[in-house]
C-alpha cells in the first residue's frame, strides 16, 4: 500500500470517477488540477499564455488517453504524478518544436495572486524571478516540491529521474536561490537580513 | 525526509502558486468535445447559431434568443454553450463554400446521440447536389429501408445541423415542398429558391402529376431536378406520371438521380 499512501483522498476518488463515466467526471479534473498544472507551466515555462496552451494541451491529451484506459488501470492512477508528467512532456515537445531555450525564459508577474497568505505582490514577482534564474532541472524540482508540494516519489516518476537525483537537485536549486537573493541589491523587500538562510 | 528549507523561503515559494486563467477549463472541455461554443452567423432564412466543438459542428439552431437557445441545446446534448465573436475562421470559410453548393469539403459533424439510421437519412441527404431535390421515398430506398419512409421524414425533422446537411433538398414523396425544422416550410422555399430549385415550378410540375423527365434521344428519364433532365431540350423532353409509365415508354433510369428509388415509394 505504500504506493497509494501519496495519493490525495480528492485523487483517489477522482481517479474511481473517471474510471466508472470519463466524460461525465472529466470536468471535475480539469477543476481540480487546472490551477497546479497552470502554476507550474507558468514558473517552469514561459508565459502565461504559452502556460494556458500548454495546460489545454497536457488535459486534452489526459482526455485521450483516458478514453483508451480500462477502468481497472484508470481507478489506479496517481493522477497528480501522472498529470505532471504528461504536462512535462508536452512542454518538452512544444520547447523542441518551437526551438526555444527553456533558460532564456523572461519572467511574468503572476496576474491575481492565487493562494498568497504569506508575501506581496512585489515579492512574488522577486521570487519568480530568481526561480527563473534557476537551471531547467533545478527549476522543475524546486516548483514540483516547493511550489506544488509533490513528494519527491511523485516527482521521481514524473520527470524519469532517480528520487536521488531529484533531490540533488531541489538541495541545490535551494542554495542557487539563496545565493541569488544575496546576490541581488538586498534581499526581496519585507524580508530583513537574518532571516535569510546562510 | 527532513527538508533543507527555511519557514521563509518556503513560504515564498508556496505563494507563487497560480490560479488558472478564467477561460481555460471551458477551452479545454470544449476541445474534447464535452462543452461547446458558439456564434451566430447571417444566411438567407435570417442569423442562425452555429455550434461547434472540437470533435465537429454539433448543431445548427435558429433560435434568436441566447438564453432560448442554451437551455435547449443542454437539453439535448447535456453541454453547456457558451457564446463566442465569431466562427474560427477555417469553419466559417468552409460553411460558407458548403452553403455555396461545394460537396467535396469535408465538415466535421459531432452526431453523438443519435441513431446510426438517423445518421444515414443524413448522409444520404449530403448526397443531393445543390439546386436538386429528392423525395423521402428515395431516401428510403437508397438507405436500403425502402418501407421506412415515414421515419425519413422523422429523421430529417431532427437534424441537428440543417444548411450543413441539406435536408431542406428532401421534399414530400407527392412532389410538394413539405415541413421544415429550420423555422419552418417557407424558410425551406427560400433556401431552394435561392439554391436554383425554383419550388413554385415543382409544385406547379407536381400538381400537373408530372413525377419524371425522359429524354427522347438518350431514352433515359430523371427527377426533374437532376441536372442531366435540365439540360434536355424543350423539344426532346418527355413528361412521365410514374416510373411504371417511362419504363413501358422503354426509358431506361438515369444512373446519377436514381429515380427508381423515388418510385418504390
Amino acid at each position: 500500500m505504500g504506493v497509494m499512501e501519496d495519493r490525495l483522498p480528492a485523487d483517489v476518488e477522482l481517479a474511481r470517477h473517471l474510471a466508472a463515466d470519463l466524460d461525465g467526471a472529466f470536468e471535475a479534473l480539469v477543476l481540480a488540477h487546472q490551477d497546479r498544472l497552470f502554476t507550474i507551466a507558468l514558473r517552469t515555462g514561459g508565459n502565461r499564455n504559452d502556460a494556458e496552451e500548454l495546460v489545454q494541451d497536457c488535459l486534452v491529451r489526459a482526455y485521450r488517453a483516458l478514453a483508451t484506459y480500462e477502468p481497472a488501470r484508470i481507478r489506479e492512477l496517481r493522477l497528480r504524478g501522472w498529470l505532471t508528467t504528461i504536462l512535462l512532456n508536452a512542454g518538452r515537445n512544444r520547447a523542441r518544436v518551437k526551438r526555444v531555450p527553456t533558460t532564456e525564459l523572461a519572467f511574468e508577474p503572476g496576474a491575481e495572486p492565487a493562494v498568497d497568505p504569506f508575501i506581496r505582490r512585489d515579492q512574488r514577482e522577486s521570487w519568480g524571478r530568481l526561480l527563473a534564474g534557476l537551471s531547467p532541472a533545478q527549476r522543475t524540482a524546486v516548483v514540483l516540491r516547493h511550489v506544488d508540494g509533490m513528494s519527491y516519489a511523485e516527482i521521481a516518476e514524473a520527470v524519469g529521474r532517480p528520487e536521488g537525483t531529484v533531490k540533488a537537485h531541489v538541495h541545490r536549486g535551494l542554495a542557487a536561490l539563496r545565493t541569488a537573493l544575496l546576490a541581488s541589491e538586498g534581499p526581496p523587500e519585507g524580508l530583513r537580513a537574518e532571516e535569510i538562510p546562510a | 525526509m527532513t527538508e533543507m528549507i527555511d519557514p521563509t523561503t518556503e513560504a515564498a515559494l508556496a505563494g507563487l502558486r497560480e490560479t488558472a486563467p478564467a477561460g481555460l477549463a471551458h477551452a479545454t472541455l470544449a476541445a474534447v468535445g464535452l462543452a461547446d461554443d458558439y456564434a451566430v452567423i447571417d444566411s438567407p432564412v435570417g442569423p442562425l447559431r452555429v455550434v461547434w466543438n472540437g470533435r465537429g459542428v454539433s448543431e445548427v439552431s435558429g433560435e434568436t434568443d441566447d438564453a432560448r437557445f442554451e437551455a435547449r441545446f443542454h437539453a439535448r446534448t447535456g453541454r453547456r454553450a457558451r457564446r463566442v465573436a465569431a466562427l474560427p475562421a477555417e469553419l466559417a470559410r468552409k460553411i460558407e463554400k458548403r452553403l455555396a453548393g461545394d460537396r467535396h469539403n469535408r465538415i466535421d459533424l459531432d452526431l453523438r446521440g443519435t441513431t446510426a439510421f438517423e445518421q444515414a437519412v443524413w448522409r444520404k441527404a449530403l448526397e443531393i447536389p445543390r439546386g436538386e431535390v429528392r423525395p423521402y421515398g428515395w431516401i428510403a430506398a437508397e438507405i436500403g429501408r425502402p418501407k421506412a419512409v415515414r421515419a425519413v421524414g422523422t429523421a430529417l425533422g431532427h437534424n441537428p445541423v440543417p444548411l450543413i446537411v441539406p435536408c431542406h433538398r428532401v421534399v414530400r414523396s407527392d412532389g410538394m415542398i413539405g415541413q421544415y425544422s429550420l423555422g419552418g416550410p417557407q424558410n425551406k422555399r427560400t433556401i431552394l429558391a435561392g439554391e436554383g430549385a425554383d419550388p413554385n415550378e415543382l409544385e406547379a410540375l407536381a400538381r400537373a402529376g408530372v413525377r419524371y423527365f425522359g429524354s427522347d434521344t438518350t431514352r433515359i428519364y430523371c427527377m426533374p431536378t437532376c441536372r442531366d433532365a435540365r439540360r434536355t431540350s424543350e423539344r426532346h423532353l418527355v413528361h412521365f406520371a410514374s416510373a411504371k409509365a417511362a419504363s413501358a415508354a422503354g426509358y431506361r433510369p438515369c444512373l446519377h438521380c436514381r429515380p427508381l428509388g423515388a418510385a418504390v415509394a
